[in-house]
């Protein structure tokens, strides 16, 4: 039996490794990615917790998460092509128009 | 035996994360996040969830990224001048924050660990009871989180018609 | 009937609501009527609570009616209610009947004017504030009405606003008023001090218990009331606003500055006898500055060219005797003079308006004369008017001043003397403006000889009936050395029964022949008699060297008056230029003020105040220039900022 804090803290590097890359890529599909991958971690953990808790709520969650991160990046690509045919670009260094 | 499967999964599933995130081309990004997906699957296998892995299979690395691989192709930006954001000090705190944060819940991670209520029976049982951990999961979803689900399903129909109208093309007129 | 005494002062604000609020398309004529209706409205009640007052038993005669509770506030209440006794009941109907008489009269002056509506929604209210004021059963309601028409004074005085001269006589007014009623005030927070009331029925009949004779606190409960009253009505040195006053309508100033407002001191300090019994030397006050005050605007009313001044002095000077009366605690002479200065006064005033109404605005005596033939009803109402306030008898004026200066006599005879020069002087000045107005050549205008027309009924007939007031309204306080029965003072001495005896009047019958025959046997026991007689005598003389002079002096020799003032140059320019006393006001008070105010609109108003609000809105526009540079438009500084917040949450809760 693996013990719980194995698994959380794969679930803390996965997710520190999603965060890094929010913040250091310029390319809006690859930051959408990482916070794919940061979604990921946390159900990892949700599952993790809900084996070592003996409950099904975990799992259930889950569910829902993953059904809302499909939402969210299905609408999220949409922005995304919306802003390449606006600014040409995906580089979020270049989109900046709500500066003051 | 199991022990030694998660190691090697675990391993795995780290190297592929950090090739997303340093991958300079998106595709290839995109491609190993497939497979950091079907790694989460095995986890969740170990962790007595098959239901969830397989629909993290079916609808992560079935549906998302095919969507993701799409819509790069649709753009043509794989390929990215450079690789990182111009701006320096943004990357150097990002960073520091990124590890501040490591440590943060690393620790807390280590040091407390949970208060919460165990439930009697465990999930193998509460798996083996209901007929198979779909089963469970189904009884779970549709009686004591039949709200949640509902308004998911229209949450999706938002997204849909939401992603549809902003993908739009516009119409000459 | 009694029961009904609120109608009396509501009726005229029923008159304010309907012309005010409902009645701005009514026509003329229906909002003079219904102005006037309310007013006489209130006389007929007026009439009839005296009815009912005049059968109950003199003693009896103190009624309170009360309302409803004003201010429940612990240990200090006030009810909403009105005193009915002798006093009240002689001020309502002088009061309610007089104003009558003006608002008819100011149907047919204010006739052409655009503000005919505010007018008699002004006068409407004024003659309901005066009469809560006569009316009121504590000081708190009497001061209502005291501020009311106060206010309407000001509102009524400034009537003609849009020009500069009556707007700057309004305020005038006012704050002169006002500093007589800081010394009410205090006045009365010393009364409910002592107290632990302000209701009539609960200090006066008690005030001998708390007030020791001639003590400091009835001394000076007394004087700053005396203050108060002094603002009111224009005595020295608060008598500055009354001359200024005469910007007004001439109808307002027939009311307010003749007959009812400028009394009001005069009520009350009659209604505090039981106070001022108490503290003789501000009885000794009183009558000094009433005296003094009566001598100063007489010799004030003699070089006065605007006819309506001459009659503001001549009011100071009048108000000045009641106050004498009051000081000499003869109460009900000064009240009795007080009711017939009323009627000859507005008389007066009125008369003067039908005059200037005829020469189309003109003031100026130089520029009348020989009106005589021209306006008869006018020339003889003025006429009657100036014998009454000469003091001729059998006028009304006769009998009221000599009952004053008999009490002076009584006091002192050095009040007596300057009370005796005054009316020489009265006389004098007051017949100097007829003389010159309606006798001799005359030295109109071009233009407003052509146009010269006497009023219409509406403005004779007030006129008319003042006269005949000014005629017999002496006759009912006849002295008994003269055979009268004195009624009007014996009907008023239950409220001044705490006033140190006067004079002792033998008791007689009504006037007749047995009367007269009783006070002859009387003489032959009495030297009092015999004195009396001879200072009625000298009032008398005094009156007739007074027209004799006037006579003399404007008609027989015009020159002569030029004459006497280019050789006593210096006194006459003193006194013509009012003794300087609103240039020394100016000096001492309103210029510091106006230096102060700049100042503190300059240092404090300027800079401290605006400069914090200023300074509030700069503060917030320069942290927002701050603040916004965290606006960059990238999305991953906002991620960063977000990162920020959860380490800043995890390290909170690992390290408590």
């Amino acid at each position: 039996m693996i013990p719980l804090s194995h698994y959380l803290c794969l679930s803390v590097i996965l997710f520190t490794l999603g965060v890094l890359g929010v913040v250091i890529r310029r390319n809006a599909i690859v930051i959408f990615m990482c916070i794919e991958l940061m979604l990921n971690a946390v159900n990892l953990s949700f599952v993790a917790i809900a084996r070592s808790l003996s409950s099904l709520d975990g799992q259930v969650i889950v569910l829902l998460v993953m059904t809302v991160a499909a939402a969210e990046a299905a609408v999220g690509l949409a922005i995304i092509i919306s802003i390449f045919r606006t600014k040409g670009t995906i580089n979020v260094d270049e989109i900046n128009l709500l500066k003051w | 035996m199991e022990g030694i499967i998660f190691y090697i999964i675990a391993l795995v599933t780290i190297i592929a994360a950090v090739r997303v995130v340093m991958g300079r081309n998106a595709i290839h990004s995109a491609l190993w996040l497939v497979l950091v997906f079907f790694c989460f699957g095995a986890l969740y296998v170990l962790l007595q969830a098959e239901f969830v892995a397989a629909i993290q299979v079916i609808v992560y690395a079935g549906a998302i990224m095919v969507l993701f691989l799409f819509v790069i192709m649709l753009l043509r930006v794989d390929r990215a001048e450079e690789l990182l954001s111009k701006h320096r000090t943004q990357r150097v705190v990002g960073v520091l924050l990124g590890i501040a944060l490591l440590v943060g819940i690393g620790v807390t991670v280590m040091v407390d660990l949970l208060p919460g209520k165990a439930g009697e029976k465990s999930i193998e049982t509460l798996n083996a009871l209901a007929g198979g951990n779909t089963q469970a999961l189904a009884e779970k979803l549709f009686t004591d989180y039949l709200l949640p689900f509902e308004v998911t399903s229209v949450l999706l129909l938002a997204a849909i018609v939401g992603a549809v109208i902003l993908a739009k093309r516009k119409e000459e007129k | 009937m009694l029961d009904l005494i609120w109608l009396v002062p509501f009726l005229p604000l029923c008159g304010v609501v309907i012309n005010g609020l409902v009645g701005i398309r009514f026509p003329k004529w229906l909002t003079g009527t219904i102005g006037s209706l309310t007013v006489c409205g209130s006389f007929l009640v007026s009439c009839g609570v005296f009815y009912e007052l005049i059968q109950l038993p003199a003693a009896e005669r103190v009624k309170e009616v009360i309302l409803c509770q004003w201010i429940p506030s612990g240990d200090f209440v006030v009810n909403l209610g009105f005193l009915v006794d002798p006093l009240s009941m002689v001020m309502l109907l002088t009061v309610s009947g007089v104003s009558f008489l003006i608002h008819v009269y100011s149907i047919g002056y204010m006739h052409e004017d655009e503000g005919f509506r505010r007018y008699f929604v002004y006068l409407n209210l004024f003659v309901f504030f005066m009469l809560m004021l006569v009316s009121a059963n504590s000081f708190l309601l009497m001061f209502v009405g005291w501020e009311g028409v106060g206010l309407c004074s000001y509102l009524l005085i400034g009537f003609w606003y849009q020009r500069q001269a009556p707007a700057d006589a309004g305020k005038k007014a006012f704050v002169v008023n006002r500093v007589g009623d800081y010394g009410f005030l205090l006045g009365m927070m010393l009364i409910f001090v002592t107290f632990g009331s302000l209701d009539f029925l609960k200090v006066f009949p008690v005030a001998h218990h708390y007030l020791p004779y001639g003590g400091i606190t009835a001394t000076m409960i007394t004087l700053l009331l005396f203050i108060g009253a002094c603002g009111k009505s224009a005595q020295f040195p608060l008598y500055i606003w009354l001359p200024d006053a005469m910007e007004g309508p001439t109808p307002v100033s027939a009311l307010i500055h003749a007959a009812t407002m400028v009394t009001a001191g005069v009520y009350m300090v009659a209604r505090c006898n039981a106070l001022y019994v108490l503290a003789p030397l501000s009885l000794w006050v009183v009558a000094i500055v009433g005296v003094g005050t009566a001598l100063y605007a007489a010799t004030m009313g003699l070089t006065q060219f605007d006819i309506k001044r001459v009659l503001a002095y001549s009011t100071i000077s009048q108000l000045g005797y009641m106050f004498l009366a009051c000081g000499a605690g003869a109460f009900a002479a000064g009240i009795f003079h007080l009711m017939t200065h009323a009627f000859f006064k507005a008389l007066l005033f009125l008369g003067a308006g039908s005059v200037m109404h005829a020469l189309s605005g003109e003031l100026d005596i130089r520029k009348m004369g020989g009106l005589r033939k021209q306006l008869p009803w006018t020339h003889s109402t003025f006429l009657i008017g100036t014998l009454a306030i000469a003091g001729i008898a059998p006028l009304a004026g006769f009998f009221s001043k000599d009952a004053i200066l008999w009490g002076a006599f009584q006091k002192n005879s050095w009040l007596w003397l300057v009370g005796a020069i005054t009316a020489l002087l009265t006389a004098l000045y007051m017949f100097r403006a007829v003389f010159m107005a309606f006798y001799g050549k005359p030295r109109l205008d071009e233009h407003v000889a052509n146009h010269v027309h006497e009023s219409p009924p509406v403005m004779i007939l007030p006129l008319a009936v003042l006269a005949v007031l000014s005629l017999v309204g002496g006759w009912i306080g006849i002295p008994p050395s003269l055979g009268g029965g004195e009624w009007f003072q014996e009907f008023l001495a239950p409220v001044f029964k705490s006033a140190v005896p006067v004079a002792v009047h033998h008791q007689a019958g009504g006037l007749s022949l047995v009367g007269l025959a009783q006070a002859a046997e009387a003489f032959a026991h009495g030297e009092e008699l015999s004195l009396e007689w001879a200072l009625m005598g000298v009032s008398l003389g005094v009156a007739i060297v007074g027209i004799s002079l006037a006579y003399y002096l404007y008609l027989k020799n015009p020159e002569a008056p030029g004459k006497i003032a280019g050789t006593f140059k210096t006194p006459y320019r003193i006194i013509f230029n009012k003794y300087y006393m609103d240039e020394i006001y100016n000096a001492i008070f309103v210029q510091p003020i106006r230096r102060v105010s700049g100042w503190l609109w300059h240092s404090v108003d300027e800079n401290v105040i605006d400069g914090t609000a200023n300074g509030a809105g700069r503060l917030c526009t320069g942290l927002s220039a701050i603040l916004k540079r965290l606006q960059t438009g990238y999305v991953q500084n906002y991620a960063i900022w977000m990162l920020v917040g959860t380490v800043l949450l995890i390290a909170y809760y690992l390290f408590r």
